[in-house]
């Protein structure tokens, strides 16, 4: 499958929005498929099913430290970015991956637990809790929106993450704790040669022409 | 009349929620256009209208579950 690879930078979460649904028309008129890699400024977003007592601060306390929030339309609850994460949207034609919307988190996941084994970092599944999971701690979330089988939204790694930042929120509706790549290798990691092992596992796993 | 109905998700979705309608009854609407967000665990599924028409009836509200297959809403043909 044909597909392009852009690397946005640090941008604004609103304006990566935007170039998503930009990549989402031009998918569907012109069949080439857009990875998408980049890191947000500090912000919290919440998804459809986001529940008001996952945020565990008022949002004026929120706001004050400098971290915006967004109502989004991806499935899930609520998620931090900030700088240190690596966030993927991949606009992917799902017709080309049997129209499954299990299958492409299954997927997903695959692609999370496959970049972090090339870490030596052993993650797993965790039966419905969507994500990538590293001895009960949360390392990689997974949230997607769909339209007309086109994807958008996608995945966020922790790579250096600031992890006290997600005191904030009960991540994605749960009591968990996050981990990050930095701290299970005790290091600050390259977020270069993360974007390029991404890269790699993307290609193989969905069968990407570069 | 046509019927808007909720499209099989993949393997294993049985169920979806109305996360919101873009649409109301009277409105006018196009083949293409999304005209409800469903949503399912981790993922969002925009439905489109699948034809040209008026929008006679909403079936199912926003915040409610329904069996893939549900009738979503009925669009009266218009030229």
């Amino acid at each position: 499958m044909a597909c392009e690879i852009e690397d946005l930078g640090l941008i604004d979460y609103t304006k990566a929005y935007a170039v998503q649904m930009d990549y989402v028309q031009k998918v569907r008129e012109n069949g080439i498929q857009r990875l998408l890699l980049c890191e947000h400024p500090a912000v919290l977003t919440l998804g459809r099913m986001t529940k008001k007592e996952n945020l565990l601060m008022s949002s004026g306390e929120i706001l004050d430290q400098g971290v915006n929030i967004h109502n989004i339309d991806r499935g899930g609850d609520v998620t931090l970015h900030s700088p240190g994460q690596l966030v993927v949207y991949p606009i992917f034609d799902l017709t080309h991956y049997g129209k499954d919307l299990h299958a492409y988190l299954s997927k997903l996941e695959q692609v999370a637990i496959d970049l972090l084994k090339d870490f030596d970092i052993v993650a797993t599944r965790f039966s419905g809790r969507t994500g990538a999971w590293v001895g009960g701690k949360k390392i990689v979330s997974i949230g997607v929106g769909v339209r007309k089988w086109i994807s958008y939204h996608g995945l966020a790694v922790n790579v250096n993450t600031d992890l006290n930042l997600f005191k904030m929120i009960r991540p994605c509706g749960l009591n968990i704790q996050m981990t990050s790549i930095a701290s299970l290798k005790g290091k600050n990691i390259s977020m270069q040669q993360v974007k390029d092992l991404m890269i790699k596992n993307f290609i193989k796993s969905f069968q990407l022409h570069i | 009349m046509s019927q808007v109905l909720i499209p099989e998700l993949g393997e294993g979705i049985e169920k979806a929620v109305v996360a919101c309608w873009h649409c109301k009854v009277g409105d006018q609407v196009y083949e293409e256009d999304d005209i409800v967000e469903l949503v399912t665990d981790k993922a969002t599924f925009n439905v489109s209208a699948g034809s040209k028409g008026v929008v006679k009836q909403i079936l199912i509200p926003e915040g409610k579950e329904a069996q893939i297959g549900s009738v979503l809403a009925i669009i009266e043909a218009s030229t």
